[in-house]
């Protein structure tokens, strides 16, 4: 046999969609797996995907080695309220994308500078006032990283985003 | 169908009624008093009054596992479902099946930190492997039943059912279980075809073979343990059992190692580190029994059979898993076994069981006779000579005395041994006891002790007496909480930093002073006579067995080591290093 070797095995980010019912408390369960048995969250989104049955999706994106992975999965799986378990990550392409609302206050060339890079990154203005903008700017989680680092210098006071959604490429559903 | 409606208490009673409940545990309080009036206006439901929340939990797990039914616990609000969390934690841990009944604030006053208000689905959410939070009278027969179900099946665990006393008094209607049927939860039954035909494979090609098998065994029924016996005596393969799994393989059969694990006998784990092929049948891998996992069972191929798939690769990683209930995959590897005319490698297991005898033959659990002072292990072998032509259950406190009867008490069938492992819990034992005799009033139930344990469940003896349960109480006195003393001895330097048993109460008159009989024994001479006068006499009896307070309990793997470095009895010669640095910082 292999024992576990969590120091040598590599550290993998998987993204994991969870359909789950709808009911009080459903989130919480979830969280409290992640903290009570000390897994990692980077990323955590939920939302009502099918009103009729009451169904919600949560997308969790994680890290850990494949058996802690494995793991989480079964965990998840076990919970009373979940329906399907899918790992995006392993089991073939995925489309990920975050929604970032970042705002920027600044004047002159620096807020020139600020659309000038929103530009470059296709974000949005969906506000603005004489010494301020909202950007919103929809990609993977990298684009959106880079995006607010440029932002940094250019008079970024505020960030708010989504987290990850994400879904299969091709014909599959969760 | 006109569905009848009635108030919720009503709908609860019947619910249960319909599951076949026939006891509940439980104390009452302001916000269930709608249901211990529908409890006062039936007779079909009886109520066990305990004397503690925490007990009421214990019991139904006795109740349960001495039975294979469901347990069932009826508390009330706030202090009422805080003072449970132990008991419900304790069933998670060993996979008891219960559902907890409590009372909750009524639906408008969530929130607003009213009397006697608790989170009782947040602070139970990790304790139990569900809860519900019933706000709506229209649902409540659907969740009672589902409750049974989720509680009953798959790998078996507590579910509470959080009750707002409004609920409790609404009309709602009634539905019947069949007309129920879960959204989400699927537990598995069937394993997969191919991987069992492939372990079937992997066992008769095996050359030094071990069964490791747990209380997913016991949890699978009676059924499931006689067709484990049936396999293992088919390949004529050396058995080992966990601390959970005690009775599901006969513990006089030669082909039985004993318990594994921390206080497991030194066949059985020398076995287990050197078997080529493990097979794990509704056993998790804890860390009790692995040890050290890096080095545990270095050349093994295992077979895990769970029905629980998060036990899988949680701790060590398998080479075939198969998840399914252990009975009915049992069942399957017997056909396979058959139908392919399956033969073991005769001249390599008689070459593994030479091996094993001479293990064997190191006699791991013999201690030192005494005349002057009794034995722990001698009370327990004792106890076991007057009581196993009865029929007979024994359930445990938490300590040495815990480790001495899995070690010296055999078992031959499931349902008759009542543990707490996996958390552990001091205090269980008695009130264990206590649910064991409601379901089986004819029957011998015995609860071996240690003074400390007893102590902390001890109100119970006002249970046992109202309900005149003769549950007998054989408390191994050692004047010490002998388990911490042990480590404290082996590890610190024998600096015994609290754990000397101070002001312990004289136990007849503790006895007398609740209508029961107490005893006192302390000399080897004199213990088969008190013994037989406990056995003998009517009711409740506790015995306050004065033992030995030096002995430890052996063998012992120290936490971090693996299972070829075990500590032995000085009768035996102690064998490999002691506890590490870095095993001291393992519990
Ligand atoms: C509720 C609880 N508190 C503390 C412990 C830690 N603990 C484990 S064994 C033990 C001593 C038990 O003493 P006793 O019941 O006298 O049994 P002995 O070991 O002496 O046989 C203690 C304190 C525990 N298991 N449970
Ligand atoms: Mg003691």
């Amino acid at each position: 046999m292999q024992t576990v070797t969590t120091q040598t095995e590599a550290i993998e980010t998987h993204t994991i969609a969870v359909l789950v019912d709808n009911e009080a408390g459903v989130l919480g369960r979830v969280i409290g797996l992640f903290s009570g048995r000390g897994y990692n969250i980077e990323s955590l989104t939920v939302s009502e995907v099918d009103h009729h049955e009451r169904l919600s999706r949560i997308n969790i994106v994680t890290t850990g080695t494949p058996m802690v992975i494995e793991q989480i999965k079964a965990q998840l799986g076990r919970l009373v309220p979940v329906h399907r378990v899918r790992d995006l990550t392993s089991e073939g392409p995925s489309v990920q994308r975050e929604l970032a609302l970042v705002k920027v206050v600044s004047t002159g060339e620096r807020r020139v500078e600020s659309l000038r890079v929103a530009d470059i990154f296709r974000a949005r203005v969906v506000d603005s006032t004489n010494e301020s903008f909202v950007f919103e700017i929809v990609g993977k989680t990298g684009k959106l990283d880079a995006f607010i680092r440029l932002m940094e210098p250019l008079g970024l006071i505020d960030v708010s985003r989504t987290g990850v959604a994400a879904i299969a490429r091709g014909t599959d559903s969760l | 169908m006109m569905q009848e409606r009635m108030s919720g208490a009503e709908i609860v009673l019947k619910a249960l009624v319909d599951q076949g409940v026939e006891v509940v545990f439980g104390y009452p309080g302001g916000a269930v008093l709608p249901l211990y009036d529908a409890i006062f206006k039936q007779n079909h439901i009886r109520h066990i009054l305990t004397r503690h929340e925490q007990a009421a939990v214990h019991a139904a797990e006795g109740y349960a596992r001495s039975t294979g039914k469901v347990g069932v616990v009826l508390v009330t609000s706030g202090p009422g479902s805080t003072n449970a969390v132990t008991g419900l934690l304790d069933a998670l841990l060993d996979s008891v099946p219960l559902v907890c009944l409590s009372g909750q604030v009524p639906t408008q006053l969530i929130g607003t930190d009213a009397f006697q208000e608790a989170d009782t689905t947040g602070i139970t959410r990790p304790c139990t492997k569900h809860n519900y939070l019933v706000k709506d009278v229209e649902l409540l027969a659907g969740v009672m039943h589902e409750a049974f179900y989720v509680a009953r099946t798959g790998r078996p665990g507590p579910v509470v059912v959080d009750l707002p006393k409004n609920v409790q008094v609404a009309e709602g209607p009634y539905v019947q279980a069949h007309q129920v049927k879960h959204k989400s939860y699927r537990p598995p039954v069937k394993g997969d075809a191919a991987a069992i035909e492939k372990a079937v494979d992997l066992i008769a090609s095996a050359k030094r073979p071990v069964f490791y098998c747990g209380g997913g065994v016991v949890n699978s029924g009676p059924a499931a343990c006689a067709a484990l016996t049936e396999l293992v005596r088919a390949t004529g393969y050396p058995i080992t059992l966990t601390l959970q799994g005690i009775g599901a393989f006969p513990g006089s059969d030669p082909q039985f190692l004993g318990m594994l694990g921390m206080h497991g006998t030194y066949e059985a784990n020398l076995a287990m580190h050197g078997c080529d092929v493990m097979v794990a049948i509704g056993a998790r891998f804890d860390d009790r029994v692995t040890g050290n996992v890096a080095g545990f069972a270095p050349g093994a191929e295992i077979i895990h059979v769970d029905v629980d798939a998060a036990s899988i690769n949680k701790n060590v990683r398998v080479d075939i898993p198969i998840i399914g209930d252990a009975g009915s995959v049992i069942a399957d590897m017997l056909a396979a076994w058959k139908a392919k005319k399956c033969k073991p490698d005769g001249e390599a297991l008689a070459r593994w069981w030479r091996q094993i005898e001479t293990w064997r033959a190191r006699k791991c659990l013999a201690y030192a006779p005494s005349e002057a002072v009794i034995k722990p292990q001698f009370a327990i072998e004792r106890l076991y000579a007057a009581a196993k032509d009865r029929d007979t259950y024994i359930t445990t406190e938490v300590g040495q005395h815990q480790m001495w009867a899995a070690q010296f008490y055999r078992q031959e069938e499931p349902l008759h041994w009542m543990t707490s492992g996996g958390l552990g819990t001091m205090g269980y034992g008695f009130p264990a006891a206590i649910g064991v005799q409601l379901a089986h009033p004819d029957s011998l139930v015995a609860c071996i002790a240690g003074e400390a344990s007893f102590m902390m469940n001890m109100q119970e003896i006002a249970t046992a007496a109202q309900y005149r349960l003769p549950v007998k109480v054989f408390i191994l006195n050692n004047g010490y909480m002998g388990m911490v003393r042990q480590w404290q001895e082996l590890l610190h330097g024998s600096r015994y930093s609290e754990s000397h048993s101070e002001a312990l109460p004289d136990i007849p008159k503790l006895a007398d002073a609740f209508g029961i009989t107490g005893m006192v024994v302390d000399r080897p001479a004199d213990l088969d006579a008190a013994i037989a006068r406990m056995i003998e006499t009517p009711g409740a009896v506790l015995v306050d067995v004065r033992v030995d307070p030096a002995e430890n309990c052996f063998p012992m793997i120290p936490s971090g080591a693996t299972h070829d470095n075990m500590l032995l009895g000085e009768l035996v010669g102690s064998r490999g290093p002691t506890v590490t640095e870095a095993g001291k910082g393992l519990v």
